[in-house]
């Protein structure tokens, strides 16, 4: 039987995986994986407790959390097409169109 | 049996998710997200939430990483010599610390609680599937409801975002 907080420690690692990501690379894109890396680690968590604690409400949150991060993705991706049609690199530390 | 499998699929997500954020070619980087998400989806089946599981498949896997892997072959990115943030040190430093506050939090957590209504025999007489139908469209209709009517505001955004300027706004600019 494995316990609870063998399941919370690999969802801290990798939620910490995926701040590190959003923090240090440059692609815009690879940003937006490392926030998927960060939902997943949040539907890791509410999985594990849902099964744990014997309750249902943990894994319709984590269906809710799918579900956004589909829209999430979406709009992302099609801000990223918008922003290299206009010719601008598609890295965050040299986007600074909203900047004055 | 479970424990190998738990160990299996946590330290292959593990790894996944560490190479997700340090490979060099965005493709590659799509592909260890891709193994990323079919392990946790492994970790999914293990805790007995078997349509969480298929959903992460589906869904995840079939839609939002195929959107990102659409994205990358149309933009056809070039590897940039240097891949990491300017200034990244400045950050690596305090999500390691929150990364340690997060483990001396959770080390001294006792993780209990009051049970819920659904026991684990409950749940398996009937499968997954049916106890998440009857709690999602009983007491979580409201919410369901709520997320359709994001997931329309959502595809409306990504068209009128991604749509390519025609005449009459071209010339407006």
């Amino acid at each position: 039987m494995v316990p609870l907080s063998a399941y919370v420690a690999v969802s801290a690692v990798l939620f910490t995986t995926g701040v590190i990501g959003v923090l240090i690379r440059r692609n815009f894109i690879i940003v937006l994986m490392a926030v998927e890396i960060m939902l997943n680690a949040a539907n890791l968590n509410l999985v594990a407790f849902s099964h744990y604690l014997d309750s249902m409400a943990g894994q319709i949150v984590a269906l809710f959390v799918i579900a956004i991060a589909g829209g999430e993705a979406a709009v992302g991706l099609a801000i990223i097409i918008v922003v290299f049609r206009g010719k601008i690199s598609t890295n965050v530390d040299e986007m600074n169109l909203l900047k004055w | 049996m479970v424990a190998f499998f738990f160990a299996y699929f946590s330290l292959v997500s593990i790894l996944a998710g560490a190479l997700t954020v340090a490979l060099r070619n965005p493709v590659h980087c799509g592909i260890a997200l891709l193994t990323l998400l079919l392990h946790v989806a492994g970790l999914f089946f293990l805790l007995n939430a078997e349509f969480l599981a298929i959903v992460q498949i589906i869904v995840y896997v079939g839609a939002i990483l195929v959107l990102y892997l659409f994205v990358l072959m149309l933009l056809n990115l070039k590897t940039d010599e240097r891949y990491l943030h300017a200034r990244y040190p400045l950050f690596l430093v305090p999500s390691v610390l929150g990364f340690a506050y997060l483990l001396a939090l959770m080390l001294q957590s006792p993780f209990g609680g009051s049970k819920g209504d659904a026991p684990v025999p409950a749940v398996l007489q009937h499968g997954d599937t049916y106890a998440v139908g009857i709690k999602m469209f009983s007491d979580y209709l409201l919410q369901f409801e709520i997320v359709g009517v994001f997931l329309l505001g959502a595809i409306i955004g990504a068209i009128v975002l991604a749509k390519t300027p025609t005449g009459a706004d071209a010339e407006q600019e």
